[in-house]
């Protein structure tokens, strides 16, 4: 066995350990316990007593298992899973659809976003004088919390599902900007040499030298998007409500049914983790090597 | 801009490439870095330009390019002004500037592709080829630079310069960062190529030996500011010379010791804009009275002995 395939191996088995451990502790930790207990050590006569002080110990055992066991939690996920896609009306849909929605006003906000930042940014990238014109702005709107954006996008869009995808757009489309500026800007002065002394055409100097030459900074710059465009989406949709991965939390904590929210926690977290693996592997397939 | 030099053809051809009071300030009203440099280059003729750093010799070889812009003074090639980088002119810069994403092929078929736009896949393909064979790469020819030793991507850029097939080429300093060996098998090759294909040269160096070997004159520039050209060296040797035999010729002693004279002794002599505007043309090869000299400094020339006490 090779050392790396055996440093693999270990970490992986280390990997599963900590699976084990997390599951046992919360096995541990949802067992009946002292409330449970409690309820069957007490006489009839301090039943009733709690009882008429409006505190049914039956009922707090029920209360006190309201955090799911392994046991639920299992059937949650197995019941979410067999059918992701049935549709009950507006407020009972399959985990499958909801993801679908998220996904799709990630995708429509994100794409947006990189039709407009990307080209911009080639334009600021390529003008100093435009770079250093347009910095303040840029220097200011970044920082905003993409939710702060919502009560504008509502009053002026009017249409709740349109600004969730506003929002998501107005959050991805800053690191694109920046990092397609910095990268433009910082294509090798060599490069741009070899395509002057070889009378290379505008166009064919931008897409044959500087968008290769900026392409994993410009892939970086997705990279980064995506990950605040998945952080954003589940805010965004708790807050506009209707569908989507983030009302479909909220609605199941409306519901009590924490169960639900945790396994919705588990798929946003499994989907967001693919997204960026995606864009890991896109970006892989552009880096160069100096 | 085109003007008509109203010379016969055999003077136009002496003087391929004129530079003509060329001077270059990096800052307004800064001194300049060098001031009333002319010289010419004949179609068919290698030109090295010896000097030590600072004086200029990159900024000189970017305005022959194209790629920057001199504060007084023309240059012009073949009866026509140099107003910006030109596919006449196919350069070589000092760090190779491959396109690290671009294959060996992809590199070349870039340059051959801004050349002949309307050739087909199979014409550039055919160009390429031919070039990558010339310098010798043919087994790497679908590889990255990254994969490419130091001597082989300068030769894909050498390649990539010919390829384009141009009237004259510009190296800026192309072996300074290849360990010796290298070095030599690079520079027969050139000297092959350049004899196969009768390119005129302008070419940068620090290395002594390599002009001498490659260059039939060699510009050597005195120190900034306000560096020129100070004398032109002729090489006297037969074109047919070669790095192997190369100082077995009594010639090679007599060149060598001048411009490494110039460089340790006099180059200083000549800044500050005391170079001649017209530098004189000198052939140190021929000179009997240095070739006593060297007789009697030989068998080991230019090696300081120094004596250890222990």
């Amino acid at each position: 066995m090779t050392p790396i395939l055996r440093a693999r191996l270990q970490s992986s088995l280390l990997s599963a350990a900590v699976l084990v451990l997390l599951l046992v502790i919360w096995h541990v930790a949802t067992l009946p316990t002292a409330a449970a207990r409690v309820a069957t050590s007490l006489t009839p006569e301090q039943v009733e007593y709690q009882k008429l002080l409006g505190k049914d110990p039956a009922a707090a055992t029920a209360k006190a298992a309201g955090f799911p066991t392994l046991a639920l939690m299992g059937e949650t996920v197995v019941r979410n899973l067999a059918h992701p896609f049935y549709d009950n009306g507006p407020n009972d849909k399959g985990i499958g659809i909801q993801l679908g929605w998220s996904l799709l006003r990630v995708g429509l906000g994100f794409g947006l976003a990189a039709i407009v930042a990307i080209p911009f940014g080639f334009l600021i990238g390529m003008s100093p004088l435009i770079y250093r014109a347009l910095d303040p702005f840029i220097q200011l709107l970044k920082p905003i919390s993409p939710l702060a954006w919502m009560p504008i996008a509502l009053y002026t869009i009017k249409d709740s599902s349109i600004s969730g995808i506003f929002v998501i757009f107005i959050c991805s489309v800053w690191p694109m900007l920046i990092n397609t500026a910095f990268g433009v800007s910082n294509v090798r002065r060599e490069w741009l040499n070899v395509a002057r002394t070889l009378e290379v055409t505008p166009l064919r100097k931008a897409f044959q030298v500087i968008l290769p030459a900026a392409a994993p900074t410009i892939l970086t710059g997705m990279r980064i998007s995506m990950g605040i465009a998945w952080l954003v989406i589940v805010a965004a949709e708790m807050l506009v409500g209707g569908t989507g991965i983030g009302y479909f939390v909220w609605n199941e904590w409306n519901n009590l049914a924490l169960s639900s929210v945790i396994f919705a926690i588990l798929v946003i977290g499994v989907v967001g983790m693919a997204l960026d693996l995606l864009f890991a592997w896109a970006q892989r397939a552009v880096s160069y090597v100096d | 801009m085109s003007i008509d030099t109203g010379l016969p053809d055999g003077a136009a051809k002496a003087d391929f490439l004129r530079v003509e009071g060329l001077g270059k300030s990096y800052a307004l009203g800064a001194e300049p870095v060098f001031e009333n440099v002319n010289f010419t280059i004949a179609r068919g003729e290698f030109v090295c330009i010896v000097g030590h750093s600072g004086c200029g010799k990159t900024t000189i070889l970017n305005v022959l390019a194209g790629l920057e812009q001199a504060n007084a003074g023309n240059v012009f090639m073949g009866g026509r002004e140099v107003a910006g980088p030109s596919l006449e002119r196919g350069v070589v810069f000092q760090g190779h500037a491959l396109m690290p994403w671009l294959t060996v092929r992809g590199n070349i078929a870039f340059a051959v592709r801004s050349k002949w736009p309307d050739a087909t896949e199979a014409e550039i393909d055919t160009q390429v080829e031919k070039y990558v064979a010339l310098v010798g790469l043919g087994a790497a020819i679908d590889k990255k630079p990254s994969a490419l030793s130091g001597g082989m991507k300068q030769r894909v850029g050498i390649a990539r310069a010919f390829a384009i097939e141009p009237k004259m080429l510009l190296l800026d300093e192309p072996f300074g960062a290849l360990d010796a060996l290298t070095r030599g098998t690079i520079q027969d090759e050139l000297l092959r190529i350049c004899a196969e294909t009768r390119q005129t040269v302008f070419m940068i160096t620090h290395d002594v030996d390599e002009a001498i070997l490659l260059a039939d004159k060699v510009l050597l520039m005195s120190n900034g500011p306000r560096a020129g050209v100070a004398e032109i060296v002729a090489n006297t040797m037969s074109r047919e010379r070669q790095r192997a035999t190369l100082h077995h010729d009594p010639q090679y002693y007599r060149i060598r010791n001048h411009m490494v004279d110039f460089l340790v002794a006099r180059s200083k002599d000549y800044s500050h804009g005391r170079s001649p505007a017209h530098a004189p043309v000198v052939s140190p090869g021929l000179d009997a009275d240095v070739a006593a000299d060297v007789a009697a400094a030989e068998p080991a020339p230019n090696v300081v002995r120094i004596k250890v006490r222990t």
